[in-house]
């Protein structure tokens, strides 16, 4: 699996969400999926998916489908 | 009643807006008051609420001119509130500008809120009766418990004395204000005349954390779920030099999330109170001090000033003996006078007399130190939210799900069945049921749901047929 199939995976496993609402404008709080309980899902999932753990500072950037893809640059993951 | 002296505390900040517009307690009392001006005494008033100025303001206003409210979820689904409207019909409505109602007038409006006048006749209820609150938030039960201006005052002094509040306190919103969780640390930050810090941010927003640090926030609750919030986003290693306590409670946190906090609390500074209550105490029922944090995580702890904690077996006679499981009992003035299912209800007086069996099974150390074990009544405490198994089995019946039986573990709704049916459909039903996160629920495929010879579902054994 690539790193990019990997990140999605994450989403949708962790919010049980579709591809079809994977795009970089997908946001906490757009989606009854994606609240605080979600949230937390995801973070957990995407530190499991790339054996990383994130900054709180980083929790809290993490609004969007697109910005996680900028955070993650600063775990050397490249997607 | 307890917001009769609020006056004392003058120009003190009473509420912080997200905004950051400050609210003297003077001017809480004012506009509280102008409110309750509109509203006939002795009549009900449902009051949508968000954690804002606008709601608080008008509990207030209600309590200090024994107006009745109704504590409901501000964003309560339409078909929801038209149920309780036709079980209840209430006089008026405190709502946000803007939200669709039925007949009536609008008679004052805060610019956020407006007070409706519903033209429902006014009905007689009982003189002891002070707020309304329902029994589970999530599912819309028409249920509502029924606390006294006496429960409400006994039990705010008791968690004033235990947690030794003062007006130095400020509190931080982190639960809604409809649940009796959140509606206990509003309620006794005032009595005590310290502050609250309104607003609907989550943990997980920055926001959240620059008013707690901005506005020197000295405590926050929160129910398991949260801390398992709190963990993630690395609490141990925040610099929060205003915060002096933390309090847990709505559910069992796992003993290890428990000793954790105990320590990274007291490494900072903090102290860490695990409570235990339920709406049906008003709020509080026992403590854990936080000098025993470390050494009795994972305990419920004592009872409040003024209560007291029992066990008693299945004949129902008082276990003295330690480490024996039995029910908890909670005696005490903060047991509310009973439930309501239909507006006749509302004129009845005390009909618990004090005593509370609360459904919970727990044990008693040899130091007199109460730990849950397990619960006799059939629910689940989701995300801090009570939801009973048997309305969730209901409701999958009526949705056409006719074979499946619920167990499960808080936090973890499982929905055992014979069918086979798309769980993941089903599981986002039972979200839209309970408004709660699809990730509490899951389906288990099973032959046969256990039954005895009556018919009677087996559930610990269904428990074994587990995830």
């Amino acid at each position: 699996m690539t790193n990019m199939e990997k990140y999605k995976e994450a989403f949708k496993e962790a919010l049980e969400i579709d591809d079809s609402a994977l795009t970089d404008e997908l946001a906490f709080d757009s989606i009854p999926e994606w609240d605080s309980v979600g949230h937390m899902r995801l973070m957990a999932s995407i530190e499991d998916a790339f054996d990383i753990m994130f900054e709180t500072e980083d929790i809290m950037d993490f609004g969007t489908f697109g910005k996680g893809k900028e955070i993650l640059q600063k775990y050397d993951v490249e997607l | 009643m307890i917001f009769d002296q609020l006056e004392k505390f003058g120009d003190a900040t009473a509420l912080i807006e997200e905004s950051g517009k400050v609210w003297t307690f003077a001017q809480l009392v004012a506009e509280a008051d102008n409110i309750a001006g509109y509203m006939e005494k002795r009549s009900v008033a449902f009051l949508l609420c968000c954690n804002s100025a606008s709601a608080v303001t008008a509990y207030v206003g209600a309590l200090r001119h024994g107006v009745v409210p109704l504590l409901l979820n501000g964003e309560v689904q339409d078909d929801l509130l038209e149920h309780l409207l036709t079980t209840y019909h209430p006089k008026y409505l405190w709502m946000e500008v803007g939200r669709k109602s039925g007949n009536g007038t609008v008679l004052y409006s805060d610019g956020n809120y407006q007070l409706w006048d519903t033209r429902a006749e006014i009905y007689p209820i009982h003189d002891e009766l002070a707020v309304l609150l329902s029994t589970s938030g999530s599912t819309g039960s028409p249920k509502l418990v029924r606390q006294s201006y006496q429960n409400i005052m006994v039990n705010t002094l008791s968690i004033v004395k235990y947690l030794s509040l003062t007006s130095k306190d400020r509190a931080i919103t982190t639960m809604p204000m409809y649940y009796t969780y959140g509606l206990s640390i509003i309620q006794t930050q005032l009595f005590a005349g310290g502050s609250i810090v309104l607003t609907e941010a989550s943990m997980f927003a920055r926001v959240f954390w620059e008013l707690l640090k901005q506005h020197e926030v000295t405590n926050f609750g929160g129910v398991p779920y949260t801390y398992e919030m709190l963990k993630r986003m690395r609490f141990g290693r925040m610099d929060l030099p205003s915060l002096r306590f933390i309090t847990q409670a709505g559910g069992k946190l796992a003993a290890g999330l428990s000793a954790e906090f105990a320590e990274v609390c007291a490494e900072k500074g903090i102290e860490f109170i695990t409570m235990y209550g339920a709406c049906e105490a008003t709020a509080r029922m026992a403590y854990l001090p936080w000098e025993y944090a470390q050494e009795k995580a994972g305990s419920i702890g004592i009872a409040v000033p003024e209560g007291r904690l029992a066990l008693t077996d299945d004949s129902g006679s008082e276990i003295t003996t330690s480490d024996i499981d039995g029910e908890l009992i909670y005696y005490g003035d903060n047991v509310t006078l009973g439930y309501a299912e239909c507006q006749d209800d509302l004129s009845k007086g005390d009909e618990n007399h004090g005593v509370l069996h609360t459904g919970d099974i727990a044990r008693r150390d040899g130091d007199g130190f109460y730990y849950i074990t397990g619960r006799k009544k059939r629910f689940l405490k989701l995300f801090g939210n009570r939801v009973s198994l048997d309305a969730v089995e209901a409701y999958l019946k009526s949705q056409g799900y006719l074979s499946c039986a619920c167990a499960g573990v808080d936090d973890k709704l499982v929905v055992y069945t014979t069918e086979d049916i798309n769980s993941k459909e089903l599981c986002l039903s039972l979200s839209e049921f309970t408004h709660l996160h699809s990730s509490a629920f899951a389906v288990v495929q099973v032959e046969e749901i256990p039954r005895n010879s009556s018919g009677k579902i087996l559930y610990d054994r269904l428990k074994g047929l587990g995830v």
